[in-house]
């Protein structure tokens, strides 16, 4: 089972996590196209790559993003959404095993 | 025990523990620390099983985990693989896969008729004609398979434990033990783990006649036990690679799930069979067989000896024979131009006569099958791979061993993403690039020499270190120097087959060859065509020669045949071991033990249990919930809704929130008023709805169904964390519970019980109170939703209880009595109130429910309502509408999801219906086209059964309005 690390919570298993899909910019919905929202809406891109997602840890309740690259399924940081939560977290499994 | 050497050191057998077991009905003499196979060899029993297609008879091939055609049962167990399996005292076994015992296989016939079965016969062979499939599959499935499953199983609880270490070992091999003692020396918590009994690798076998490799043994031993950061498992296989270096290991009794930092595998190589005619009759063997057949169990493998070789492993195990008294006839090199230097001096000098550049052309049977009575050999072009027959010798033996090569035990390297590539000087897939904490040594590592090995154990164990941040020198990687340990192409070719690759599946050189004429000429698809690699050793002894005969048909270099898929387990694994205890979770409210003394039934909503309903002595569900019904519409009834999602929002922000979260408008909601609340997701799609109640200025508490609230929940977590607004979001959903009393008598019951004004005036519909109730602070909710009258009381869980019996004693003399939320559901029908989930799915707009009355699109934002927008400019597809059927309606009643219909056209579907005894008719919801949408418009329902059933639109709510609202 993978490892994910919680800003808040640290490292923990998987099974502790609900995903909760591509974090994702709108458009502006005032000043967008309806083709534009509806792209927005229902269209995903499959490719693989880097992506930001939505990643939530159930136990405390707490939404982050993680950055990880669906190809390698490796996790290259994961931090807290918003501007009062800059602080990123980069992701040193190693570090963060041997503390 | 006819084999049995004299006693010698480091042998796994213990000769003062005599035991005795039975096999195919007959009796034999074991030591304790045999295995069946050893045992029954010891014996002088060749005949130790049969193969799976053809039923030829097989003795011992690897002792090394994959001799799947010695598979036995004890009654009990299905499939005991022989070769490793320790016998036990009073064991009674039998051979699986035969008609009638080992010795007289019925079955043994199709070996005769093999050239009319090649590869994929069935596939083409038994399609047509149609009508006699039935049969063939009959006999398919009878052939297939191997053993009989026993039903009477017993269910055999299997721990599994979880543990963490620094550096998890696979393989307890002298590179292994090497990496573990220097990786606990530096400091770390090692895990070790091999499959056999005990630690060694091949150290415990591969001696070529001299014992320095024991003293070696014995050192490394001691130095590991030496460290008491080091914890051994034997008798313990790692079953598979997982995600961030999750190892399962599994032994007999059960499966540990170790979580390594880092991982070094050491799991050794397997020996190759060369490929010959007859290479499969019992008592031809792997060399390294021989050798633990030796050293390990005290047992001469043969009396008469051959081996057959292409490289130096040969020459070992012939000094190995000499050493348990065989005579060896004859050693046959593969390889022409051969100088076996002192080895070949020293070997011929003890009377053994050494044939470079020869094969063995084929091993010939005694006169009843079971076993070897002599060898053929000729002249082989090791270039063109073809035996030289002009000069045929036949060598008088009992058995043949074969050390031709070997493939990597790379099945978790594999699984964990290296990449391999083929290394000419080893003719070996060997790692090219490892994953991230993942490092391979040893013989799987392409290194053969003992004293390279030693160095790429330590080697492996210092890049651990610096991997994990610590200190360690930096080696240099160990280059194989010399003839290569593996032959690029071990193949005879032989006129009559029977050469075989594959022992599993009895797949001989020519069945490659038909595949690839037949177009299967990829490695994947040969595989699935051949079955090659498919038995039971998953390839363990054939995928190697399988991808080089594949190389050579379509004349490509190995690597560009490449490998199949390497997946978990790498060894059978007992389903025991992995089905687990039943765990799910349930939540169960205060009232759950009252529920249950009142003969509830209950039903899963969510995580939750809830009380469905309660039949009295001989009622039928429908019986029960209609009583129950009649019960709420004629008095009053309680429910147990204390699993009903519970939220509060606190802070000045939090009608900005419900706004932008909910449909609807809250900023001018008053304190004391409640507001419904509707759920959209960005494509305007109903998820959910519920009630907002403000408490006051900066508290809302918001109510919502049991099944998604969770889910709801999580949302607006997600929402705040975007939105950074200034308030705090508290899930209450398990801290208070909830009852809804409900019918003509609520309030006059509730009135005894509180102070609180009940009266219309002061408490109406779609307001919020907080008061004491029996002497409990309790939120109390006006709601309307199972019945005109009726309040929710949210108090603290343990509370709930108290309550819930002040009421039931309050209302004795109204008739008041418990409902369970099956009734809920025809209740809520009754009064037209349709419900997220069931009264519309994944695709369902607002408009589409009539909900446009809860949505305020002036609102600058809310989710879903950019959605909505577009949605308003379209004409709808579909409209929900209440609906009756016909007055004493006695056909076949619909059901939920049947389809409304006209015609062919499908033009919706039934979400909600029921009969309802109070109003005497049966009701329900359906999506219609818009244009039915009118009250008196009618529609047909088709049922299970295909009956039509008519039904006519009409106004909620489905009850007059009761007195007392």
């Amino acid at each position: 089972m993978k490892l994910l690390t919680c800003p808040i919570n640290g490292t923990r298993p998987l099974s502790e996590f609900i995903f909760g899909g591509e974090y994702r910019e709108a458009p502006n919905q005032d000043s967008c196209t309806d083709a534009e929202w509806a792209a927005y809406v229902h269209n995903r891109s499959g490719a693989p790559g880097d992506k930001k997602e939505w990643w939530y840890h159930s136990p405390s309740g707490t939404w982050f993003i993680a950055e990880r690259n669906t190809l390698t399924d490796k996790v290259s940081r994961t931090y807290l959404l918003g501007p009062n939560n800059t602080a990123n977290i980069d992701i040193n499994p190693v570090q963060e095993a041997s503390k | 025990m006819i084999l049995r050497t004299p006693k010698r050191a480091g042998e796994w057998v213990d000769r003062n523990k005599k035991i005795n077991f039975t096999f195919e009905g007959e009796a034999f003499p074991a030591y304790e620390g045999d295995t069946i196979s050893s045992a029954l060899w010891a014996a002088g029993q060749k005949v130790l099983g049969r193969s799976f297609k053809y039923h030829r008879p097989r003795g011992v091939l690897s002792l090394a985990n994959h001799d799947v055609n010695v598979l036995v049962t004890d009654g009990i167990d299905t499939n005991i693989r022989a070769d490793v399996v320790e016998v036990k005292d009073g064991m009674v076994l039998t051979a699986v896969n035969t008609s009638g015992g080992v010795k007289k296989d019925k079955n043994s016939y199709i070996d005769s008729i093999s050239p009319l079965l090649p590869v994929g016969f069935y596939y083409k062979a038994f399609h047509t004609p149609r009508r006699f499939f039935p049969f063939w599959e009959n006999v398919i499935r009878k052939a297939a398979g191997l053993g009989v499953v026993n039903f009477n199983y017993p269910r055999i609880l299997k721990r599994k434990q979880h543990s963490h270490c620094d550096l998890l070992v696979v393989g307890a091999g002298p590179t292994g033990l090497t990496a573990a003692y220097v990786a606990a020396q530096a400091g770390l918590e090692v895990t070790i783990v091999d499959e056999n009994s005990q630690a060694g690798g091949s150290l415990s076998y591969n001696r070529g006649g001299v014992h320095s490799n024991l003293t070696e043994l014995n050192d490394l031993l001691s130095k590991v036990a030496s460290q008491p950061n080091i914890t051994m498992h034997t008798s313990t296989y790692a079953a598979g690679y997982y995600p961030d270096h999750l190892i399962p290991i599994v032994s007999a009794s059960g499966i540990t799930k170790v979580r390594a930092k880092t991982v070094i595998v050491a799991s050794g190589a397997f020996e190759q069979p060369p490929v010959f005619r007859y290479n499969d009759l019992p008592g031809v063997m792997l060399g390294s067989a021989a050798q633990r057949l030796i050293y390990r169990y005290g047992v001469k493998p043969f009396n008469n000896g051959v081996v057959v070789t292409a490289n130096d492993y040969g020459y070992r195990v012939a000094f190995d024979l000499l050493e348990a008294g065989t005579k060896v006839v004859a050693l046959v090199d593969l390889r022409a131009g051969v100088n076996g230097g002192i080895c070949a001096k020293d070997l011929m000098r003890r009377g053994v006569k050494i044939y470079a550049g020869h094969c063995v052309y084929e091993a010939l049977a005694s006169s009843d099958k079971s076993s070897v009575r002599g060898a053929v050999i000729c002249a082989y072009d090791d270039k063109e791979n073809v035996a030289l027959t002009d000069n045929k010798l036949t060598l008088e033996c009992d058995g043949i061993a074969m050390s031709a090569g070997w493939a990597p035990a790379g099945a978790l390297l594999y699984q964990a993403g290296t990449g391999m590539q083929f290394d000419y000087e080893v003719q070996q897939f060997v790692p090219s690039r490892l994953p991230d904490g993942i490092f391979a040594a040893g013989k799987v590592n392409g290194i053969f020499e003992l004293d390279q090995r030693i160095k790429d154990g330590t080697r492996a164990a210092n890049e651990a270190l610096r991997y994990l941040g610590l200190q360690a020198p930096q080696n240099n990687i160990e280059k194989h120097v010399g003839i290569s340990p593996s032959h690029p192409y071990p193949m005879v070719p032989h006129d009559k087959g029977k050469n075989f690759v594959d022992f599993d599946e009895d797949i001989q050189i020519k069945d490659f060859v038909n595949a690839a004429k037949e177009g299967f000429d990829n490695i994947e698809l040969m595989k699935r065509f051949t079955t090659v690699g498919m038995g039971p050793s998953q390839g363990k002894h054939s995928n190697m020669n399988a991808i080089r005969i594949l190389a050579k048909i379509r004349e490509l270099p190995v690597e560009k045949i490449g490998t199949t898929t390497s997946r978990p387990f790498f060894h059978p694994t007992p389903i025991g071991h992995l089905g687990g205890r039943g765990f799910h979770s349930h939540r169960l409210t205060s009232l759950h033990d009252w529920h249950q003394t009142n003969g509830a039934v209950f039903t899963d909503i969510g995580a939750w249990k809830r009380a469905a309903y309660y039949p009295a002595t001989g009622q039928t569900k429908e019986e029960a919930i209609q009583a129950e019904a009649m019960v709420v519409r004629k008095s009053a009834g309680i429910i147990d809704g204390s699993s009903f999602g519970k939220i509060e929002i606190h802070g000045p922000d939090g009608a900005e929130f419900l706004e932008r979260f909910f449909t609807g408008t809250y900023k001018t909601q008053k304190v004391g008023g409640c507001r419904y609340v509707m759920l959209l997701d960005e494509s305007g799609v109903v998820v959910d709805d519920g009630i907002a109640s403000r408490l006051a200025d900066d508290l809302f508490y918001l109510s919502i169904g049991t099944s998604n609230a969770a889910a709801v929940y999580r949302e607006m977590q997600r929402s705040q964390q975007m939105w950074q607004l200034n308030l705090g979001l508290v899930n209450v959903t398990g801290a208070l519970g909830a009852i809804n009393i409900a019918g003509p008598s609520a309030r006059e019951i509730l009135a005894t019980l509180t102070d609180l004004d009940l009266s219309y005036e002061s408490f109406p519909i779609s307001s919020v109170r907080e008061s004491q109730v029996a002497g409990v602070e309790v939120r109390l909710i006006r709601v309307a939703f199972v019945s005109d009258m009726g309040y929710e009381l949210h108090a603290p869980m343990v509370q709930v209880p108290h309550i819930w019996n002040a009421l039931m004693e309050a209302g004795q003399k109204h008739g008041l009595r418990p409902f369970g939320s099956d009734t809920q559901r025809l209740l809520r029908l009754e009064m037209g109130n349709h419900m997220p989930g069931v009264d519309t799915d994944g695709l369902t707009n607002p408009f589409e429910i009539g909900a446009d009355w809860a949505i305020e699109m002036s609102k600058s934002y809310f989710i879903g309502q950019r959605s909505l927008t577009i949605l308003a400019k379209r004409s709808l597809r579909k409209r929900l509408v209440p609906f009756v059927l016909a007055q004493n309606f006695k056909g076949e009643m619909p059901m939920d999801c049947n389809l409304v219909v006209d015609g062919r056209d499908i033009l919706g579907r039934v979400t909600s219906i029921s009969y309802s005894k109070f109003i005497d008719r049966c009701i329900g919801f359906a999506y219609v086209t818009p244009d039915k949408n009118e009250v008196g418009s009618e529609f047909q329902i088709r049922t299970d059964n295909g009956s039509l059933v008519t039904a006519t639109v009409v106004k909620t709510p489905f009850l007059k309005n009761q007195k007392g609202a």
